[in-house]
């Protein structure tokens, strides 16, 4: 078990998910390992400005990225993934549990009421 | 299940969801602090209300078993907005048993707006965060339990594509 990331990291882990293209990039090298002249044809923007992106996803740990001949390929790092979707599954199941405690007291309600009867 | 959807984006998260009672009464399990410490604190974490001063400005304090070593045992709300039976707008986070921030652990605003829908109540929650530090601060106790389970889940979710 990786250890538990410290704030900076899980900051920068945020940043690097906060822009669309990062995401979505996140999102193709989850499904395969991409080659980063591939992921710049896929985007309006330079070659340059996409590396660039690759670069904050590469430093937040959620890709890495390796040289084979000519060509970078970016995968995915898994462990630093699902620190990111830890975080918040982690509240939404707060949340959910929450809703639950809360519609089981109105159920409550209901079968005092129909008790009354 | 009573939760309809949830969303997120950077900065926040929000649950919708939808319960077979009137306004009114989903207003109350938030404004009465008996019924709310029913609810609030997941199982085995208990929510205790020593205050629940439900007015703006007003403040409710409550206190939770947890490790007193990662953080506070005690929590607060801070009210923001109150519009019964509609709207309740809070700011939140770990605190001292008087109610005061404990420096090191930054607050959080959620919001509430309860709708009519027939004789049922649709509820929004939302929740926003800073960042992913603070979110995680924020979640407190429970945290790495469920860090590491989502950690464990996480092979399965890739290994789906």
């Amino acid at each position: 078990m990786p250890s538990r990331p410290t704030d900076a990291e899980v900051d920068r882990i945020f940043q690097a998910l906060a822009d669309a293209t990062r995401r979505d990039i996140v999102r193709r090298v989850i499904g395969r390992e991409q080659r980063v002249s591939d992921l710049a044809g896929r985007y309006e923007m330079s070659f340059a400005a996409v590396q660039k992106h690759v670069a904050v996803l590469e430093r937040s740990g959620l890709v890495a990225k390796r040289r084979q001949g000519r060509e970078q390929i970016v995968s995915p790092v898994v462990a630093t993934i699902g620190r990111a979707r830890g975080l918040l599954d982690e509240l939404e199941a707060l949340w959910r549990g929450r809703i639950d405690r809360m519609a089981a007291i109105l159920q409550e309600d209901a079968a005092a009421a129909h008790a009354e009867r | 299940m009573p939760v309809i959807d949830t969303s997120q984006d950077d900065t926040s998260f929000t649950v919708v969801t939808e319960f077979d009672a009137p306004v009114e009464r989903v207003w109350e399990l938030w404004a009465d602090a008996r019924q709310l410490e029913r609810w609030w604190g997941p199982p085995g974490y208990p929510a205790t209300f020593t205050r629940h001063d439900f007015t703006v400005p007003g403040r409710s304090v409550y206190w939770m078993p947890g490790d007193g070593d990662v953080h506070p045992n005690y929590a607060a709300w801070s009210f923001v907005d109150i519009q019964p039976p509609n709207a309740l707008e809070v700011d939140n986070g770990f605190a001292d048993e008087t109610g005061e921030p404990v420096p090191g652990f930054p607050w959080n605003r959620f919001s509430v707006r309860l709708e009519a829908d027939g004789p049922r109540t649709r509820m929004t929650v939302r929740v926003a965060f800073g960042s992913a530090a603070e979110l995680e601060r924020m979640l407190g106790y429970g945290m790495r339990e469920g860090f590491l389970a989502a950690l464990s889940q996480t092979d399965a979710i890739l290994a789906e594509g």
